[in-house]
């Protein structure tokens, strides 16, 4: 094997294994940025990866599949915004218990049930993926991948310019002094659940009926949790945000890659790195001063 | 102010479970099993016999160990989620001393569990540094740190120099430690027919009592209270909030670098360091601590409930229904025992502002 045919394959699979860390990064880096550290973001995930295949598998279109996954997604994070920003219970709590339940529910069913298989088909950009190295990583994907080309510039849009988007901020920094101005802020904190559930549940459908075709126990096997270290590397910025997944689907593609490759490095560190990274940031970088200043922390009118 | 009166809440309570059991009966029953023979499964493994009383009872061991260090940071509100990799690192600690030190008897036994409480104590520690040096989230640094220790284990057990079983022969090595020595190895206590109750067990028992004690009656409880409640009284009576609410998290990780020793010391498993040893033992002891609202004598009934659902759970798969189907039960007892409660303040909260609303008494907006 040459070093050029390599460098692609380990590129190809890099961006398949980023891809759906990127869509659930859009909706955790928008739900963070209102103040909610989201860790359900892993059964949003999980149970969208499983309903997409069970959907798909039913009706015998992928893309329905997709679609429901997104709607899944959805659910998981209504259920999560209705128990931690309505009634009020411990976010993380309900995150763990919401992680517990869903990956019993769907390693019970799985094992419980046979579905087929079912793949979104691939579509490749004539002229460009004739590109030497980047042409096949880059542009010959299942086709929801290039959903991130529009998903991404309307994050941002959100985020940064849309007046909701000024709210939630507004609501991640300074909750009272959003408050007093009259914004409502658990019902921000829902909406911006909401949106991070949608997204979530698309990368999981992404990952099960988009790469894979197939839904296997665990199936995510913590790729939520990668994606709230990506927004913690990323320092809560889109852009840095999106290089961390791209370079921890990288990391995890040369993982894979290098016995075949005959190269002898750590597999486990590679495993870690995207952990140890996030850490790093947060250590030594200036990530601490871009955290948004009321993350994680609860918000109740006249408890402070 | 009117509060809803303990008895609804207790209802409450138990409408919830009467409905998380009989959403695990429909899931059963549509999955094409019978929910009757699963519960009688599930019974005969966990509570049936002296032998199964007697799994349960391994099982409550560890779980209980990881709720009572929750109690621990939860009371001085750090919120640690790190415990499975705590419990992990105190594994690998504790089969490290026990592998390599060449002493037998009890002194042995010591030890290895003395390493395994440092081991996930210097574990928690690390975040309790990263929260002091740069104030990096509790929250977020014990989550990565989980994910960290997993490859640590794996990576140990792969490294021949390290504590990857001896090859002797075979050519293909798996991934896991020696088996630890006899003399290692945590015994029963007492003689009774079929039924074990292991040293572990009395080991999270002692601890438990101590540590309701201590909360409750020590100098040292009562300044975890107040840096829990109220951090700004804290610091107005001169305790130093740092070194209390640091000392709680190194505490909890102790705890839960113990229940990793008795995981691998006690008769559950193959008494090897594996990557899979904890099988979550960690996550769940924290929903243990949660649901038991941070009192320790309350974690021992509710510990010992999640010690039922995993050796019920054996026994359950060995009748052809998967595992996965007590992770389900589990899961929904959560919900239910910990959802009313806070859904009963919420409504008593609404009620009282709309009556303060409604005579004209209202605060004002926003007020606070």
């Amino acid at each position: 094997m040459n070093l050029v045919s390599s460098t692609e394959i380990v590129l190809s699979s890099g961006v398949r294994l980023a891809a759906p860390l990127a869509f659930a990064a859009l909706g955790e880096y928008l739900a963070e940025r209102a103040g909610c550290l989201n860790i359900s973001i892993e059964a949003m995930m999980l149970g969208a990866a499983f309903g997409s295949v069970a959907v798909a598998s039913t009706t015998g279109s992928a893309t329905l599949g997709l679609l429901s996954g997104v709607v899944i997604g959805a659910v998981i994070a209504l259920l999560h915004a209705t128990l931690s920003h309505r009634a009020e219970i411990n976010t993380f709590v309900v995150g763990l218990v919401l992680n517990a339940l869903v990956l019993g529910l769907t390693s019970y069913l799985i094992a419980t049930a046979q579905f087929d298989s079912h793949q979104v088909a691939q579509v490749s950009i004539p002229g460009l993926r004739d590109l030497p190295v980047i042409g096949p990583p880059l542009f010959v994907e299942r086709w929801p991948a290039y959903l991130l080309l529009g998903l991404i510039p309307i994050t941002w849009w959100l985020v940064e310019r849309s007046r909701w988007g000024l709210e939630l901020r507004a609501v991640g920094e300074n909750p009272a002094a959003a408050d007093v101005s009259g914004i409502r802020v658990n019902q921000r904190r829902r909406q911006a659940l909401l949106w991070c559930g949608a997204l979530a549940g698309l990368g999981g459908a992404y990952l099960a009926v988009g790469e894979v075709g197939s839904f296997t126990q665990n199936m995510t096997a913590g790729r939520g949790y990668l994606v709230i270290a990506a927004v913690i590397f990323g320092a809560w910025r889109l852009g840095r945000t999106l290089l961390g997944c791209a370079l921890f689907g990288l990391v995890d593609a040369l993982r894979l890659a290098l016995p075949a490759l005959g190269v002898t490095l750590n597999s486990q560190l590679l495993a870690a790195a995207p952990y140890l990274l996030a850490l790093l940031a947060m250590l030594l970088f200036v990530a601490k001063s871009r955290e948004p200043a009321a993350l994680a922390q609860p918000f109740r009118r006249g408890a402070d | 102010m009117n509060r809803s009166p303990g008895w609804t809440v207790a209802l409450a309570i138990g409408l919830s479970v009467f409905l998380a059991l009989g959403l695990s009966a429909a899931l059963i029953a549509v999955t094409g099993f019978s929910p009757g023979a699963a519960r009688t499964a599930i019974y005969t493994g966990s509570l049936g016999s002296a032998a199964a009383i007697s799994s349960t009872l391994l099982y409550t061991a560890p779980l209980l160990l990881v709720a009572l260090g929750t109690c621990v940071s939860s009371r001085a509100g750090v919120f640690n989620i790190g415990q499975e990799g705590q419990v992990l690192i105190g594994a690998l600690a504790g089969a490290w001393v026990g592998l390599r030190l060449a002493i037998g008897g009890p002194v042995l036994q010591v030890l290895v569990l003395l390493a395994a409480a440092i081991g996930g104590g210097l574990w928690a520690g690390l975040s309790a540094v990263m929260y002091r040096w740069r104030g990096v989230n509790i929250v977020v640094s014990t989550l990565l740190m989980t994910f960290i220790a997993a490859q640590l284990i794996h990576f140990s057990v792969a490294m021949p120099w390290f504590l990857q079983q001896s090859r002797g022969t075979k050519l293909v090595v798996a991934a896991q430690s020696n088996q630890l020595p006899a003399g290692a190895l945590l015994g029963s206590i007492g003689r009774y027919p079929n039924l074990q109750v292991n040293t572990g067990l009395l080991i999270a028992a002692g601890l438990t009592v101590m540590i309701a004690v201590a909360l409750a009656h020590t100098r040292w409880g009562f300044q975890l209270k107040v840096v829990g409640l109220s951090p700004g009284a804290a610091r107005h009576s001169g305790i130093r909030i740092a070194r209390v609410s640091g000392l709680a998290l190194v505490l909890s990780g102790a705890f839960s670098g113990l229940a990793g020793a008795v995981l691998l010391t006690s008769p559950i498993g193959t008494h090897r360091l594996q990557p899979g040893l904890s099988g979550s033992i960690g996550w769940d002891g924290l929903l243990v601590a949660l649901v038991a609202r941070n009192r320790p004598m309350l974690c021992v009934p509710i510990a010992f409930l999640f010690g039922v659902l995993r050796a019920g759970g054996n026994f359950l798969s060995a009748t052809g229904v998967p595992f996965y189907l007590v992770d389900v039960v589990k899961s929904l007892l959560v919900l239910a025992l910990v959802v009313p409660p806070v859904a009963a303040q919420e409504i008593d909260r609404r009620r009282l502002r709309r009556r303060l609303h409604g005579s004209g008494l209202a605060p004002v907006q926003g007020a606070g």
